[in-house]
C-alpha cells in the first residue's frame, strides 16, 4: 500500500471490510492482495484495528458524576423514593 | 420491546410530564452521552458539563422533538453541538485539521507495515494497550473523532451518525475511513515498538 500503484485501492478499503464494496471492487482488492504482501498487512491490520476498537471496554461514568446529573435534573428526590438511580 | 419502541414509549411518557420517564431516559442514555462528551472534550469536568447541558436542553425542548430521528440520535446531536460550542469557545482561532488529514495529500497512506494482525483479543486485557487506544482516539482531529466514536465505539448506524452530526452519510463513511486508517497507523507503530523482536 505504500507503493504508488497500491494507493488507488486505499479509499475503498473500509467499504471492502464492511462488506459494502461492489463485487467489482472486492474482486480488484482480492486480486491485488493475492500478489502484494504489503497490502495484505494493511488490510489485515486495518481489520484488526476495527475489531480491537469494537471490543475495547467502555469507560465507566463515575458514580459522583451520575449523582450530580440527577441533582441538576431534579431527579434525586424521585430516585431516592423509588430506590433507583445512582448507587 | 425493541429499542426503538422503548424509546418511543419513553418519549410519550416524558411529554406527558412523567418524571420517572426522565429518570429512565437518563439511566438508559447518560452513559453513552458521557462517553461521547468525554472523548470529544478530553476532560472529565467539561464532559460532565456537556452531559448535564444535553439532558437539560433535551427535556426543555422535548415538545419540539419531531420524532423523525430516534431519541438517542437526537440526544447525541444535542451533545455534539454542546461539545462543539464549548470547543469553539475554548479555541476560537483554531481551524479544523481535518483537511490536513485528507488522504489526497498522502498523509494517510499507510507507512508502518508491521503485521500484528494475529494478536489475540486477550491483548485488550492489558491496561497499557487500552490506554494507548483511548489516547489514539483522543488525538484524532475532532470531526474524525466524533464519527469514529459514534459509529465504532457507540455502535450507531451510519445514518444515525449522519443525522446526529447533520452531514451526509457519504461524508460519515469518508471520515470513518480516515479515522480507521489513522488509528491503524498509530496501533501499528505502537506494536512495532512493543514487539521489536517479532519484526521481520
Amino acid at each position: 500500500m505504500a507503493h504508488d500503484n497500491c494507493c488507488h485501492l486505499l479509499n475503498d478499503l473500509s467499504d471492502f471490510l464492511d462488506g459494502e464494496a461492489s463485487e467489482e471492487i472486492c474482486a480488484k482488492i482480492s486480486e491485488h492482495m493475492a500478489g502484494c504482501k504489503k497490502c495484505r498487512v494493511v488490510v489485515d491490520t486495518l481489520r484488526k484495528t476495527i475489531t480491537f476498537y469494537r471490543q475495547l471496554p467502555d469507560p465507566e461514568m463515575p458514580g459522583a458524576i451520575q449523582e450530580r446529573l440527577y441533582k441538576v435534573l431534579d431527579l434525586s428526590e424521585f430516585t431516592r423514593k423509588n430506590g433507583v438511580g445512582p448507587r | 420491546m425493541s429499542e426503538k419502541s422503548r424509546d418511543a414509549d419513553l418519549l410519550a411518557r416524558i411529554r406527558a410530564g412523567d418524571k420517572s420517564a426522565c429518570e429512565d431516559c437518563v439511566q438508559r442514555h447518560a452513559p453513552g452521552i458521557y462517553r461521547l462528551a468525554l472523548r470529544l472534550m478530553r476532560n472529565e469536568a467539561e464532559a460532565e458539563d456537556v452531559m448535564q447541558e444535553t439532558f437539560l436542553n433535551a427535556f426543555k425542548a422535548i415538545d419540539r422533538f419531531d420524532g423523525r430521528s430516534e431519541l438517542l440520535t437526537w440526544l447525541y446531536r444535542i451533545a455534539y453541538n454542546a461539545a462543539m460550542a464549548r470547543l469553539r469557545r475554548r479555541q476560537p482561532e483554531s481551524i479544523s485539521v481535518e483537511d490536513a488529514a485528507d488522504p489526497q495529500d498522502g498523509s494517510l497512506v499507510p507507512k508502518e507495515l508491521f503485521d500484528w494482525s494475529s494478536l489475540p483479543e486477550r491483548e485488550l486485557e492489558k491496561a497499557e494497550l487500552r490506554a494507548e487506544m483511548e489516547k489514539a482516539v483522543l488525538d484524532l482531529p475532532e470531526k474524525l473523532r466524533a464519527v469514529f466514536v459514534m459509529r465504532e465505539m457507540e455502535d450507531l448506524s451510519t445514518e444515525a451518525v449522519a443525522e446526529a452530526l447533520g452531514i451526509k452519510s457519504d461524508l460519515v463513511k469518508t471520515r470513518l475511513h480516515r479515522a480507521r486508517l489513522g488509528l491503524r497507523e498509530r496501533l501499528s507503530t505502537y506494536f512495532a515498538h512493543e514487539m521489536p523482536k517479532n519484526r521481520e
